[in-house]
C-alpha cells in the first residue's frame, strides 16, 4: 500500500569524507522522500554517492565524516538521536542488506545462528525459538532445505543463496523500511532474475531504498527512480518517465551506453568530488552544454508531474 | 584457427571420499581467425575452466586444442611459452591481475621484455603508442593500480594483452564489475581494436545483452558442456535448446525462469544436430 505520507524525508543531506587531499564531498544538498510503501530506486555509477547515502541513514558511516542537513523517519530526525536510540532504529524500524554478500557474514559462525542472533537481540526470543524462527527466514527467502542449510556455514551458500541468507537477515525483525545496496550485483541472470522476484515480494509491504546500477532491476521493482551524478540528484521522478522519456543528459547517456540500447559510451569520466565543476557537474561530458552549464548551478527543475530534472536546457 | 575437439577438465575434491567434478565435460568447437565466440551460462557452468583450459592455465584432463595447426596440448612447457604471445587472457578483476607493485609502464613493458620484442627504445616508443590506443594518456604511465578506477585498470590489461599482438585472447568477463557507462567505453574499445588487429577471441559472459553486441557466433554452456552454438542472433533470437530458452527468458524480463533440473545420464555425450545453417543443438533435446 502507497500512501502519501512520507516515511523518510532527507532534506539538504551534506556527506563529505575528510581526506588529506581535502573534503570529499561525497553527497551534496540531497533532498528525497520515501512515502510508506514505496519502493525508490537509487541508480548511478560507482562513486557517485548512492551508498553513501544509505549508509548515512543507517548512521554507520565512520565517526569523522562531516554530515550536514536532516533525516526525518516517521518525523524523527535521524542525525541527532542518541547512539542507544538509534542502535533500536537498525534492523528493527531500517533495515539493510548491505552489498558484498561474500563478506557480510561471519564466516566462523553458521549462517543460522547469525540470523537468530539478530531475532534474539531484537524480538527477544531465545534458543530453540530464535533457531526456528531463522528457519522460518531461509524458507521464506526460498532456500531449498532451510533446516539444514541453517547449520551451515556461509562458505557452503553460493552467491545467490547468500543474498538470500542476507536479506532474511534484513527481515529478521520485519522492518518497514529496507534499505538494499547493489543485491543483484555479480549474480548470473538466472539468480538474478530469482533475487529481483523475492524483491518484488518484500516490497509489498514496507517502503524500499533499491540502490543498484542495474537499471532493469530498477524498471522492474521501483515506483520512483533517482539518479545520482557526481554527489547530486540529477533526475528523479516516476519509473516510466524517467526510464523512457529520461530529460537529463546524464541519465540519457546511461541508458543509451546499454548494450541493448546501442552502447554508445559517454566520453570522459565522472569528475573529482574534491573540487567538483563549478557550474553543471556533468557540463565537461555534456554534448548538449552552452557557456551558462560551466558557470552556474543548476537547480532541479519539474519537467513533468512529480518529475524533476538539474539541468539548464529546462530552465 | 583455434580448433578446440573434446576438451574435458575434471577436479576432484574430498580427502576421504574423493569426488570427480566434471568441470568441462567433452566441448568441441572452431573459432575462426577475427571472430568473436561468446560463450553464455550461468556461474559455475564451466565457462572459466573452459577459457582457462583451452590457453593450459589450467590443465586439461583429455581433448586436443588445435592452434593453427599445433596441438597446444602436446607442447612442452618451454615450447607452450613460446607460443604464448600469440593467445592471451583478460581477466574479469583487472585490479587483481595487475601487480600491485608496478607502476603502468612497468606492467605494460613487462610482457614486451620477456618475450624479447623491442629494445628498451623501441619499448617506449610502443608504450606510449599502446596506452593512447587504449584512451589513457601518459600521466598514468606512472600510477600504480590503486589509484586508477576499475575501468582504468581493465584499460591497462588491456594494453598488456595488446602489446604482444595475440592473435587469440581469451575474455573472462571483462566488464561485470564496470558501471553499464564504463562497460560501454571499455566494449566499443574492445570491438575496434579486435576489428582492427583481426583477433580471435573467445567472450566469455553471463550478459547476454553484452555477448549480443560483442560476438558473431555465441555457444551456451550448462554443466560443463555445450548445448547449442551458432550465430549470435540466430541463437538468442530462436534459441532452441530448453537451456537457452530459459537464459533468454531470464535476461529479457519473461517467465520461465525456473533452474534446469539435473542432467540425467541419458544425456552424456549427446550428438549434436544442425538446426539452421552453422546453428546446432543437443539432439536430445529438442
Amino acid at each position: 500500500m502507497t500512501t502519501d505520507e512520507p516515511l523518510l524525508r532527507v532534506r539538504g543531506l551534506k556527506v563529505g569524507f575528510p581526506t588529506s587531499d581535502g573534503l570529499v564531498k561525497a553527497s551534496d544538498a540531497i533532498d528525497l522522500t520515501i512515502r510508506t510503501g514505496e519502493t525508490l530506486a537509487l541508480l548511478g555509477e560507482t562513486g557517485s554517492g548512492k551508498t553513501v547515502l544509505g549508509m548515512a541513514i543507517l548512521r554507520l558511516l565512520q565517526p569523522n565524516t562531516r554530515i550536514e542537513g536532516e533525516i526525518l523517519y516517521r518525523g524523527r530526525d535521524l542525525l541527532s538521536l542518541p547512539e542507544r536510540e538509534m542502535q533500536k532504529v537498525r534492523g528493527r524500524e531500517i533495515a539493510v542488506v548491505l552489498q558484498n554478500s561474500g563478506t557480510s557474514f561471519n564466516p566462523v559462525l553458521r549462517v543460522g545462528d547469525q540470523i537468530a542472533e539478530a531475532i534474539t537481540l531484537h524480538r527477544g526470543l531465545k534458543g530453540p525459538d530464535a533457531e526456528a524462527a531463522a528457519v522460518d527466514l531461509l524458507d521464506r527467502v526460498r532456500i531449498a532445505d532451510p533446516a539444514r542449510m541453517a547449520r551451515e556455514y556461509p562458505h557452503r551458500f553460493s552467491g545467490g543463496m547468500r543474498e538470500r541468507a542476507l536479506i532474511a537477515l534484513a527481515l529478521a525483525c520485519n522492518p518497514s523500511f529496507l534499505i538494499a545496496d547493489e543485491p543483484t550485483r555479480g549474480l548470473d541472470a538466472v539468480t538474478r532474475r530469482e533475487i529481483l522476484s523475492l524483491f518484488s515480494e518484500i516490497n509489498r509491504d514496507r517502503s524500499v531504498l533499491f540502490i543498484t546500477h542495474d537499471i532493469e532491476a530498477a524498471a522492474t521493482l521501483a515506483a520512483r527512480v533517482a539518479v545520482m551524478y557526481a554527489g547530486e540528484i540529477v533526475e528523479i521522478g516516476p519509473v516510466d518517465a524517467v526510464l523512457s522519456s529520461p530529460v537529463h543528459p546524464y541519465t540519457r547517456g546511461l541508458l543509451g551506453s546499454l548494450p541493448e540500447r546501442g552502447m554508445r559510451p559517454i566520453p570522459g569520466s565522472a569528475p573529482s568530488l574534491i573540487a567538483p565543476p563549478a557550474g553543471c557537474r556533468f557540463s565537461p561530458r555534456c554534448t548538449f552544454a552552452v557557456g551558462r552549464c560551466e558557470k552556474e548551478h543548476p537547480g532541479l527543475v519539474e519537467v513533468g508531474p512529480g518529475h524533476y530534472a538539474r539541468c539548464m536546457l529546462y530552465d | 584457427m583455434i580448433d578446440i575437439c573434446d576438451l574435458k577438465t575434471y577436479y576432484s575434491t574430498g580427502f576421504l571420499h574423493r569426488t570427480e567434478i566434471r568441470a568441462v565435460d567433452g566441448v568441441s568447437f572452431r573459432i575462426e581467425k577475427g571472430e568473436t565466440l561468446g560463450l553464455v551460462g550461468e556461474s559455475g557452468c564451466g565457462k572459466t575452466t573452459l577459457g582457462r583450459s583451452l590457453l593450459r592455465l589450467i590443465e586439461p584432463t583429455g581433448g586436443r586444442v588445435l592452434f593453427d595447426g599445433t596441438d597446444i596440448m602436446a607442447l612442452s612447457r618451454k615450447d607452450l611459452r613460446r607460443f604464448r604471445p600469440r593467445m592471451q587472457m583478460i581477466f574479469q578483476d583487472a585490479y587483481a591481475s595487475l601487480n600491485p607493485r608496478m607502476r603502468v609502464c612497468e606492467s605494460i613493458a613487462e610482457p614486451l621484455r620477456i618475450h624479447g620484442l623491442e629494445d628498451r627504445a623501441g619499448i617506449d616508443r610502443r608504450m606510449r603508442d599502446l596506452i593512447e590506443r587504449v584512451g589513457l594518456n601518459e600521466e598514468h604511465l606512472n600510477r600504480r593500480p590503486y589509484e586508477l578506477s576499475g575501468g582504468q585498470n581493465q584499460r591497462v590489461a588491456l594494453a598488456r594483452v595488446l602489446a604482444l599482438e595475440p592473435d587469440f585472447i581469451v575474455a573472462d568477463e571483462p566488464t561485470s564489475g564496470l558501471d553499464v557507462s564504463v562497460q560501454a567505453q571499455i566494449l566499443t574499445l574492445f570491438r575496434d581494436l579486435g576489428r582492427e588487429y583481426h583477433t580471435a577471441c573467445l567472450y566469455i559472459s553471463h550478459d547476454l545483452g553484452v555477448v549480443r553486441a560483442m560476438s558473431d557466433r555465441v555457444a551456451v554452456m550448462l554443466k560443463g558442456r555445450v548445448v547449442e552454438i551458432g550465430p549470435t542472433t540466430d541463437v538468442l533470437d530462436h534459441p532452441c535448446h530448453s537451456y537457452t530458452r530459459r537464459l533468454v527468458a531470464a535476461s529479457t524480463g519473461g517467465e520461465g525462469f525456473a533452474r534446469p533440473a539435473p542432467c540425467p545420464a541419458s544425456l552424456r555425450l549427446p550428438a549434436m544436430i544442425e538446426v539452421r545453417s552453422g546453428h546446432w543443438v543437443e539432439a536430445t533435446a529438442r
